[in-house]
């Protein structure tokens, strides 16, 4: 098969904060048009990668490749030069600013005015609503609205049009559905398929095994910073894929253990966090 | 899904609710309160000339500085070193072109150059360390006050100068139009006019809310954030060099402890004005309206015949206010999602 590069691949990457080893020879790839769910417990170090990915850290060792050549990220700024951008859990940074002058923070349309420069707030708001739009959230309609009222979804996706509008061609979405409820999940999940449908390639961080096999095309899962499993859609069942995150332990076991710990303690659940 | 009758409610609401959220509308009915409050208080001679002239005097005055560092303050910083700038301005003007007698402009240039000076140093500390800007310019505050005492007695041999501006001068930055209307005023609207345009109609003002709002984003979003901090900074205190400036020329003599209570004024006209202290949101008409707020309490107890000091205990609660009403303002603000979600 003569398969063109992927758009984005790791290879042997290892990270580790002075003497804390993090991440262990992650070798990864993603191309375009494809989901790449990053599936690992909390601590698994799935945070750590993707920053490493957009240039806020930088890998110990290892190579990270985009279209086949070795690149190197120093700084954010070069990996979103790339055409790397990352969405993070609450969407937008900038929750008191309209949609239209978040959207184009850095990049502002302007129209000249004599001799004033003027931020063309018209264009802003048009070009921002309609991305949104565009994405299938006719709900925004006015860019004068500030982002901090919008709903989380909705600055997922006002977030991820911003990235697509901006020419991004790698989407890091770091646990998009984390903080949403059922419906606005299912929203961001129809968000992540959109993006694929337009070619970029995804890399989709949860926790949420049926999230991440709603959209997926190809999984990872992280165990203490080592991919411990590497595989394609149907290629295991939601039971397995489950299994696998828990660190090997099956569900039926940990099933097993909670029963006995309820039993011994007076019909108590053990605590949890509220995860999941 | 939502039910119709609460779809129409919502866009009924919709304007009034987006004017009531602004922060502005609140400093601008705080600004009417006071006024009708003191014009009650006051009557006549509040009401007339030598009212409208004392609070507006005292507007531009704190009003030129209160523009840049709220800017700043929307930009997430504070400068407190704009107290000692001013003496320090209008020492240099006095020494230059009232000791030594050179050309006024000189000492105009020069007293304007340090304030430019003094905001350099502020942002570029700013941006290279990792200390607050609050202590960053208290220091250059402290700095800036003693080598002005001590240069001053130094080459004047006293802590006061005197000069006698020319007249051309005096009529651009030191004059009573109509023996009572400081010229100021009319600089004032001209620093009105630029941080405007600079906020609300060039690109820079998107830079600005971007800083406030989350610096490490806006320098990945391609912000020169380091130039904008230093440039804001040196804004606030060439503003701040301008009163010191005018006031020379206005009162024909420079004092070395004068001009600490632009520190607190300052502040508090932004934030009466409804900019947020964390940064992020404010608007140069909320300044406008928080400084004259300001003023009018601050000139109007004198009209009053009430206990001077109950002008400052309303300054206070203002504040307080403000404080209360910004911040719940920023709370709407970022929780209005969760509510309408059901
Ligand atoms: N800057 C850091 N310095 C030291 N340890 C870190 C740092 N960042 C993350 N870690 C550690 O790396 C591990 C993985 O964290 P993280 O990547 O956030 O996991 P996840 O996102 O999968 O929950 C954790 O044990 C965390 O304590
Ligand atoms: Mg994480």
């Amino acid at each position: 098969m003569t398969e063109r590069p992927p758009i984005l691949e790791l290879r042997d990457i290892d990270k580790s904060f002075g003497p804390i080893d993090v991440l262990h020879k992650i070798s990864l790839k993603v191309h375009e048009g494809e989901v790449l769910c990053l599936l690992g417990d909390n601590g698994a170090g799935k945070s750590t990668l993707i920053k490493t990915l957009a240039g806020v850290h930088k890998a110990t060792a290892g190579t990270i490749l985009m279209d086949g050549e070795p690149v190197e990220f120093n700084r954010p700024r070069d990996a979103a030069d790339r055409g790397i951008a990352t969405v993070h859990q609450f969407g937008g940074t900038f929750p008191l600013m309209s949609i239209g002058r978040s959207f184009f923070v850095g990049v502002e349309p302007t129209k000249q005015w004599g001799p004033f420069t003027v931020f063309d707030r018209k264009k802003a708001n048009e070009i921002a609503v309609k991305a949104v739009q565009d994405f299938g959230i006719t709900r925004i309609n006015d860019g004068d609205r500030l982002v901090g009222g919008l709903s989380g979804g909705e600055r997922q996706s006002l977030a991820i049009a911003r990235a697509v509008y901006f020419g991004a061609r790698v989407l890091i979405l770091d646990e998009p559905t984390a903080a949403l409820g059922v419906k606005q999940a299912a929203h961001a999940l129809r968000i992540v398929n959109e993006a694929k449908r337009r070619g970029l390639a995804v890399i989709f961080i949860t926790h949420q095994v049926m999230h991440a096999l709603a959209v997926g095309d190809h999984f990872a899962v992280l165990i203490r910073g080592s991919v411990a499993a590497d595989f394609r859609k149907n290629e295991k069942t939601r039971e397995e894929i489950t299994d696998l995150m828990a660190g090997g332990e099956s569900m039926a076991d940990l099933e097993a253990s909670v029963e006995g710990y309820v039993e011994s303690h007076e019909g108590r659940l053990p605590p949890t966090n509220a995860d999941e | 899904m939502m039910s119709t009758e609460a779809e129409d409610r919502r866009r009924v609401s919709g304007a009034f609710g987006r004017l009531a959220r602004r922060p502005e509308s609140g400093s601008f009915i705080g600004m009417i309160f006071v006024y009708v409050f003191f014009a009650i208080l006051g009557g006549k001679v509040f009401l007339g000339a030598p009212g409208f002239s004392s609070w507006l005097n005292t507007a531009a005055e704190v009003g030129i500085i209160a523009l840049p560092v709220g800017l700043l303050m929307i930009a997430g910083e504070l400068d407190l070193s704009v107290g000692s700038v001013i003496p320090a301005a209008s020492l240099t003007v006095a020494i230059i072109s009232g000791h030594h007698d050179a050309p006024e402009i000189i000492g105009i240039l020069a007293g304007l150059c340090v304030g430019l000076l003094v905001g350099f140093v502020n942002g570029y500390l700013v941006t290279r360390t990792t200390i607050p800007s609050i202590i960053i310019s208290i220091g250059t505050m402290f700095g800036v006050m003693g080598m002005t005492l001590g240069f001053t007695v130094m080459i004047a041999g006293s802590t006061g100068v005197f000069i006698v501006p020319d007249p051309v001068t005096k009529a651009l930055l030191g004059q009573f139009v109509g023996g009572m209307f400081q010229v100021t005023m009319f600089w004032w609207a001209a620093f009105i006019v630029v941080v405007y345009y600079l906020l609300h109609i060039s690109h820079y003002g998107n830079w600005i809310y971007a800083l406030g709002g989350d610096r490490e984003s806006a320098r990945n979003a391609g912000i020169p954030t380091r130039r904008l901090t230093i440039g804001l900074f040196m804004l606030s205190g060439f503003a701040a060099a301008f009163v010191g400036v005018g006031q020379v020329l206005t009162y024909q003599s420079a004092q070395v402890l004068t001009g600490q209570a632009f520190i607190f004024n300052s502040i508090m006209c932004v934030v009466i004005g409804g900019v947020l202290l964390t940064g992020g949101a404010g608007s140069v008409v909320g300044i406008v309206f928080g400084t004259l707020t300001f003023s009018i309490v601050n000139q109007g107890i004198f009209f009053s015949g009430l206990d001077p000091n109950i002008g400052s205990v309303i300054i206070g609660a203002l504040l307080l206010i403000a404080v209360l009403t910004n911040d719940s303002f920023r709370q709407m603000a970022q929780s209005y999602a969760a509510k309408r979600e059901p």
